[in-house]
C-alpha cells in the first residue's frame, strides 16, 4: 500500500501552494535548529571550565540548557513538523494547499513567540517549569499559531479525493490535535496567575514533557516516516493493521509515563507509569516490524541522502523508546534516576530520531515545493554524517557519563570526563546544522530575485502594439 | 479508521483518559491539601518562608537552578531499634532479655513486640524509627519528601538530574549563611564542583573608609585584591534566605522517624 498519489501534472500545483508557508516555516526552523546547538554548546562547555560565562548573568548554565531545549523542540522541531505535515496533507489529498495565507501569517506569529521566549529566559522570566520556560506571552503567541497552522492543515485534509485514511494520516492529524490539548492544559494549569498547589504542578509539568517529547515527537516523526518510506523505497507500508496496532498502543500506553519513581507525589503516580513503560515494549515491537518490512531488503542507493535520514531517525525512535522504557523500570530507575541518563534519552529522542526524520522529509520536499534543486546538494550528505556521528558521540557519552554518575552516588567527578566526551557530539551537529538555513535561504532568496526580476520584465517590457496603436 | 473521526476519537479517548488520570485526579486529590501537623509537637507544617526567602525562591526560577538540582529526598523505607530508657527493679532479668534480643534493623510490629517484652520483664524501652535509603545515606536528607513539602512553593522545583547535590534540606545540613555566600561567589572551594560562579549576585568594590560587614570572608585563591571587598547584592542575601529556608526535617505522618534530639 502506497500513499495514494498519482504523479500528474497537478502534484506541480500542489507543491507550488505550499511553497510561501513552507518557506517561513524552515527558514525558521534552521535558524533556530544552529541557535539551539549554540546554546547547547555553550551549556556543555560549562562543563570544561565552570567560569567560561560566568560573568555573564544571561549565559550561565540554567539559562543556556533551557533555551537550547526549547529552541531544538519549539524552535526547530514543532515548525519543521508543522511544514513537512502541511505538505503531507496536501499530496495526500491531492488538493492545493486550502486557505495558505493562514500558515504564512502564522508561522511568523511562531517564530515571533520563540523569540519572545528565549528573551523571557535570557532576562530571567522562565516560568521554572521544564519544556515550558517561555514566559506567557510566547507560550500565547505559540499556542494561537498552532491553532491556525492546523485550521489550515485539516481544512487540506477535508478536501482529499479519496476518503480512505493513509497511516500517516492518523498520526499526523493525532498530532494536531495532540498539541493544542497538552499545551493549553499545561499552560492553564501552570502558567496562570493561580497554579495548582503543590506537587499537583509537577505531575502537570511532567505529564506535559512525556506527552510533548515523547508521544508528540513520536506521532509526528512516525507518521513522517510511513509517508516517506514507502515513497522512495518504492515498497509498500506492510501492513495496515500493524500500523494500526502501533497508533493505538503508542498513544493509548505512552500517555501515562513521565511520573519518575522516586517522586514525592501518590504513589498510584509513579506505579502507573512504571507498568505503562513495561506496556510501551508493544508499541515498539509493532514499530519494528513495521520499519523491519520497510527497510531490510528495500533497495535505494543512499550516501548520506535523504532515505539514510529518514531510515536512521526511524531506527533511532526504536533505541530512544527502549530507553526510556528501560529508565521506568524500577529496577534499573533506582541506580538511574536524576542521572544523565534521562537526558541522553531525551536528546537522542530529539536529535537523533525527530531532528533526523524532519530534516530527510525538508531536503525531499524543498526542491519539490521551490522546483529547482537544492543549492548546496553536497551539504546534506555532510549534513547527514555530521549529524550521525554528533548524535552517537552526544548520547552515548551522556548515557555513560549518568551510569558513572549513577554508581558512583552522584559524585560530579564521576561524570565529568564523559561530559566533556559530549561536547564534541554537539560541535559536530552544530556544524551540519548550517546545511539546512544555506540551502533554503539560498532557494529563497533565488526565487524572490527571480520574482523581482520578473516584476521588473513586465514593468519595462515595451508596449504591445495593440496598446501603441490605440 | 476509515474517516476523520476516527481519529479523533482515538485522541480523545487516549489523550483523555491520561488527562483525567494525570491531570485532573491529582490536581483534585492534591489541590485541596491543607497544611498539616508535626508529629510529636503538632507544630504546623510546612511554615511559610519569610519575605527575603520568598523572593530568593523567584532567583533560583529566574537563573535555573533546578537544571542541575533536584529538591527531592528517595527513601526506601524505614528500619527500627529499639533502645533501653530505664532498667526498673529487676536489672538482671532485664539484661538477660536484651542479650536474647535483637534490638536493631527491625519492622515496627517487631519493634513494638520487644518494647512489650521488655516492658513485661520490668524495663522500659522505646522505639526508634529510622528511615533508610542512599540519599539518606548520603547525608542529603533525613527523611523522605513528601507532597506536604511543597504546598506553599510556586512554582514548585522538583528537578530532573542531580549535577549537583539535591537540596530539599539544604537548610537543615549547611545552615551556615557565610559559607552560602562564599560558595555562590566561589563555587570552587568545593573540590570538583561542576557549579559555575554566581559572581553577578556580588559587588567588588573599594573599601571604604570601614569595611562593609557584610563583606565575604573568602579563602586566599578566591579573595580579590588588596584594599578591594565583596560585598552581597540583595540578591544574593535572598537567594541565600531561600537556600537556607529548605528543611525537610520534621516527622510528618506520611513520613515518620524519630528525630536525633529525643534521642537519649
Amino acid at each position: 500500500m502506497n500513499p495514494a498519489e498519482n504523479n500528474s501534472v497537478c502534484s506541480t500545483k500542489i507543491d507550488a501552494s505550499c511553497r510561501v508557508p513552507l518557506l517561513v516555516l524552515f527558514n525558521g526552523a534552521g535558524l533556530w535548529l544552529i541557535l539551539g546547538l549554540v546554546f547547547s554548546l555553550i551549556a556543555s562547555l560549562t562543563f570544561h571550565k565552570p567560569e567560561l560565562f560566568a560573568h555573564c548573568p544571561c549565559l550561565t548554565y540554567g539559562h543556556a540548557i533551557a533555551i537550547a531545549n526549547d529552541l531544538l523542540v519549539y524552535g526547530f522541531a514543532i515548525p519543521a513538523a508543522l511544514g513537512v505535515m502541511l505538505w503531507i496533507f496536501a499530496r495526500l489529498s491531492q488538493a492545493e494547499l486550502a486557505l495558505p495565507i493562514v500558515p504564512v501569517a502564522a508561522a511568523h506569529l511562531w517564530h515571533l513567540g520563540v523569540l519572545v521566549g528565549v528573551g523571557g529566559i535570557l532576562s530571567g522570566n522562565s516560568t521554572g517549569y521544564t519544556w515550558l520556560e517561555f514566559p506567557r506571552a510566547s507560550a500565547m503567541l505559540l499556542g494561537v499559531s498552532f491553532v491556525l497552522v492546523a485550521v489550515s492543515a485539516i481544512a487540506t485534509f477535508a478536501q482529499r479525493k479519496e476518503c480512505e485514511l493513509y497511516p500517516s494520516h492518523w498520526f499526523l492529524l493525532a498530532a494536531l490535535l495532540w498539541f493544542p490539548w497538552i499545551y493549553s492544559t499545561a499552560n492553564l494549569f501552570l502558567g496562570s496567575t493561580h497554579p495548582v498547589r503543590g506537587v499537583a504542578q509537577p505531575i502537570i509539568n511532567w505529564w506535559f514533557a512525556n506527552n510533548l517529547i515523547f508521544v508528540w515527537l513520536a506521532l509526528v516523526g512516525l507518521g513522517v516516516a510511513f509517508y516517506f518510506l514507502p515513497k522512495i523505497s518504492n515498497r509498500p507500508l506492510n501492513s495496515r493493521f500493524y500500523a494500526l496496532f502501533a497508533f493505538w498502543t503508542l498513544i493509548l500506553f505512552g500517555t501515562w509515563l513521565g511520573i519518575p519513581a522516586g517522586a514525592p507525589v501518590p504513589a498510584w503516580l509513579p506505579t502507573i507509569s512504571a507498568f505503562a513503560s513495561l506496556l510501551l515494549i508493544v508499541p515498539i515491537l509493532a514499530v519494528a516490524v513495521l520499519l523491519k518490512n520497510i527497510l531490510c531488503g528495500a533497495n535505494v542507493k543512499c550516501f548520506g541522502g535523504n532515505f539514510c535520514y529518514l531510515r536512521f531517525g526511524s531506527v533511532m525512535f526504536l533505541v530512544s523508546a527502549v530507553m526510556l522504557a528501560a529508565i521506568g523500570c524500577p529496577k534499573y530507575s533506582r541506580v538511574l534516576e536524576f542521572t544523565w541518563v534521562g537526558q541522553a534519552q531525551i536528546q537522542l529522542q530529539i536529535l537523533g530520531f525527530a531532528m533526523m526524520i524532519l530534516l530527510g522529509a525538508i531536503y525531499e520536499i524543498l526542491p519539490r515545493i521551490m522546483g529547482t534543486e537544492l543549492p548546496f546538494k553536497k551539504l546534506v550528505p555532510v549534513q547527514f554524517f555530521c549529524s550521525l556521528f554528533g548524535t552517537v558521540l552526544f548520547v552515548i557519552p551522556l548515557a555513560i557519563a549518568g551510569a558513572k554518575q549513577g554508581h558512583a552516588g552522584f559524585d560530579p567527578a564521576a561524570a565529568k570526563f564523559w561530559l566533556m566526551i559530549s561536547t564534541s557530539g554537539l560541535l559536530l551537529l552544530l556544524l551540519g546544522s548550517f546545511a539546512l538555513l544555506l540551502n533554503s535561504l539560498a532557494m529563497t532568496l533565488k526565487w524572490k530575485v527571480g520574482l523581482i526580476k520578473k516584476v521588473i520584465a513586465a514593468v519595462t517590457a515595451p508596449l504591445p502594439d495593440t496598446e501603441v496603436k490605440s | 479508521m476509515k474517516n476523520g473521526f476516527g481519529v479523533f476519537f482515538a485522541v480523545v479517548v487516549a489523550l483523555g483518559l491520561s488527562w483525567a488520570g494525570f491531570v485532573v485526579a491529582p490536581a483534585v486529590q492534591l489541590g485541596t491539601a491543607k497544611r498539616t501537623t508535626v508529629l510529636g509537637t503538632g507544630d504546623n507544617w510546612p511554615l511559610q518562608r519569610t519575605g527575603a526567602a520568598t523572593l530568593g525562591a523567584q532567583i533560583y526560577r529566574a537563573n535555573g537552578c533546578v537544571a542541575c538540582h533536584t529538591m527531592q529526598i528517595r527513601q526506601d523505607g524505614v528500619a527500627c531499634e529499639v533502645t533501653l530508657a530505664k532498667a526498673g527493679k529487676n536489672p538482671m532479668a532485664v539484661s538477660n532479655l536484651l542479650a536474647t534480643l535483637k534490638l536493631s534493623g527491625l519492622t515496627k510490629e517487631e519493634a513494638d513486640a520487644a518494647v512489650e517484652k521488655i516492658s513485661t520483664a520490668g524495663g522500659k524501652a522505646e522505639t526508634h524509627v529510622i528511615p533508610v535509603g542512599a540519599d539518606i545515606t548520603r547525608g542529603w536528607g533525613v527523611r523522605k519528601s513528601v507532597a506536604a513539602d511543597y504546598l506553599y512553593d510556586a512554582p514548585v522545583q522538583l528537578g530532573t538530574l542531580r549535577v549537583g547535590p539535591d537540596l530539599a534540606n539544604l537548610g537543615g545540613r549547611m545552615a551556615d549563611a557565610n559559607w552560602q555566600m562564599i560558595h555562590l561567589y566561589a563555587p570552587g572551594v568545593v573540590k570538583n564542583s561542576a557549579m559555575p560562579s554566581y559572581k553577578f549576585l556580588f559587588e567588588v568594590r573599594k573599601v571604604g573608609s570601614t569595611p562593609s560587614s557584610d563583606a565575604l570572608n573568602l579563602p586566599k585563591e578566591f579573595a580579590p585584591a588588596d584594599g578591594y571587598e565583596v560585598v552581597p547584592k540583595p540578591e544574593a542575601k535572598q537567594l541565600v534566605a531561600y537556600l537556607l529556608s529548605l528543611h525537610a526535617d520534621v516527622p510528618l505522618y506520611e513520613a515518620p522517624f524519630t528525630p536525633a534530639a529525643t534521642k537519649p
